[in-house]
């Protein structure tokens, strides 16, 4: 019973791993093309384009498998599951609603915020094993983004473990009140950003730059590799919006939480992937000084000065 | 910063950009899906080039103007006898007309040009072809394209009457009557 139990809870997040990523990467498509004054796909599927990543995938699945010569083969080819994996093993810690968790984890924050480091290795896997001096400057780049804004990240989720006092994520939702939003508003901020960062998505996306580096440390990939490092962008970005939801939005609170917790979190991961949408298509790509800037003089010096406001808040109730 | 040296409110250029995408994202399209719906083309658009056979004098004007010589023309001289003239008359007929669409660069002097008003253009653009050699469209194709003409538009309302106006209105009026060149009346000078 108890082991169908746990096929069954993992099969689910199996499901919300495929499923939500290709409506968030459909949502880009259309949200995008909007946003700039065009359609966007329109053909794939007859109405409006709605199958155009399955069309996408389909394609990617019949390319044909090319690893470079000079390349590393058992790290170049490891590196896109090393990418993808710790996104699920993330969304296995995250509530939807109360009581519905795949795993209900009492270190859950320590052990999401581990796991989410190992896609600095994946992208320096990929980088080095390309055998590319493109792809090497992209993956050095990354590595030196995805190590700044690890710091920002950790202590602004510190800050939300502090102020609920547990590190367990369904427990934090639980301890969460509407005035929090204001209380924790800087952690929420630096946290979305880190996050962002994190994913490498624009503005934040030195290591891609498709303009200058040809695509940095994904050069080399074609096929489903790179489908796979595609599907892990779009995961990132379900996952960035799914713990900032939990951490610093509440997660299922909202009017009949027993029975529509799972709505509102979903449409809270949804709005804040919107977001998300939205800061790529209007900023332009910040350069990796601007970058390293804006990690190390604007976003820890906020995260600290909020540990001290929770650290005194906190001591004051 | 802003041009007299004020500095902005920190983040009000970011939010400002958030307000242009989002406005452009509410904002209904303008893009028109080509293949399923037809381009709404402006008047006088230039697609292909058509010629009226029964108008061409075989002058050659259209052939020695156009710039990329892509007009490639024959003919030959035929007698017409009348009756009653004191010697038979002669006339070209026009034996090959050819332009050569991978060279024509759609500036339409042969148009312009063309004395007896043989040449027109048509807003047709979709005849692309697979081989290049397929782009020399001959005399029957050239004619052919002249199903596709269409009506000259009409006169602008507020522009300068034409030639064949202005010349009947003088005649109309009699001699030493106050015509547009002579009342007092002031209007925008024509470029001389």
């Amino acid at each position: 019973m108890i082991f169908l139990e746990i096929v069954l809870r993992v099969a689910l997040v199996v499901v919300a791993f495929l499923v939500l990523p290709l409506v968030v990467g459909q949502a880009e498509h259309k949200v995008m093309a909007h946003m700039q004054g065009r359609l966007g796909p329109m053909y794939a599927g007859g109405y409006h384009g709605w199958a155009q990543l399955v069309a996408d995938g389909v394609k990617f699945v019949q390319k044909e498998d090319i690893t470079p010569g000079a390349a590393d083969r058992t790290v170049f080819r490891l590196a896109p599951i090393v990418s993808l994996f710790p996104y699920l093993v993330v969304l296995l810690a995250v509530p939807i609603g109360p009581d519905l968790v795949a795993q209900p984890l009492d270190i859950g924050l320590f052990f999401v915020l581990a796991v989410l480091g190992v896609g600095v290795l994946a992208v320096l896997m990929s980088a080095w094993a390309s055998a590319n001096k493109y792809s090497l400057l992209g993956g050095l780049r990354g590595a030196a983004q995805l190590l700044g804004y690890e710091l920002p990240l950790v202590l602004a989720a510190a800050s939300i473990a502090m102020a609920a006092g547990t590190l367990s994520l369904p427990g934090i939702v639980e301890a969460w009140r509407p005035w929090w939003l204001l209380w924790q508003a800087p952690a929420a901020i630096v946290f979305f950003v880190a996050g962002v960062a994190e994913i490498r998505r624009p503005p934040f996306d030195m290591p891609i730059a498709d303009s200058e580096l040809v695509f940095g440390y994904l050069t080399e990939y074609t096929g489903l590799r790179f489908a796979f490092f595609l599907l892990a962008e779009y995961v990132g970005i379900v996952v960035i919006a799914a713990l900032t939801t939990v951490l610093f939005l509440g997660g299922w609170h909202g009017p009949l939480p027993d029975q529509l917790g799972w709505l509102w979190t979903l449409i809270k991961v949804f709005a804040l992937s919107f977001v998300i949408i939205w800061l790529r298509v209007t900023f332009p790509r910040l350069r990796e000084d601007q970058l390293q800037r804006l990690c190390w003089l604007v976003l820890v010096p906020v995260a600290l000065a909020q540990l001290v406001l929770t650290a005194a808040v906190k001591l004051a109730i | 910063m802003t041009d007299d040296g004020e500095r902005a409110t920190p983040g009000k250029g970011l939010v400002q950009g958030l307000a242009v995408t989002l406005k452009t994202m509410t904002q209904r399209s303008t893009t028109r899906q080509y293949p399923d719906v037809e381009p709404d083309l402006p008047p006088r658009s230039r697609g292909v080039i058509a010629l009226l056979e029964e108008n061409c004098t075989v002058c050659m004007l259209c052939a020695r103007e156009c710039p990329d010589w892509c007009i490639y023309i024959d003919s030959h001289k035929e007698e017409v006898v009348v009756p009653g003239a004191a010697r038979a008359r002669q006339r070209n007929v026009l034996d090959k007309f050819d332009i050569d669409f991978s060279l024509c660069m759609y500036c339409g002097i042969c148009i312009e040009v063309c004395p007896f008003d043989a040449l027109h253009w048509t807003p047709e653009f979709e005849y692309a072809e697979t081989d290049v050699l397929n782009l020399l469209h001959d005399k029957d194709r050239l004619g052919d394209w002249m199903r596709t003409v269409p009506a000259p538009p009409a006169h602008d309302v507020l522009g300068e009457p034409s030639k064949e106006e202005s010349t009947a209105a003088r005649k109309a009026a009699g001699p030493g009557a106050a015509t547009q060149a002579r009342t007092n009346v002031r209007r925008p000078e024509p470029e001389k």
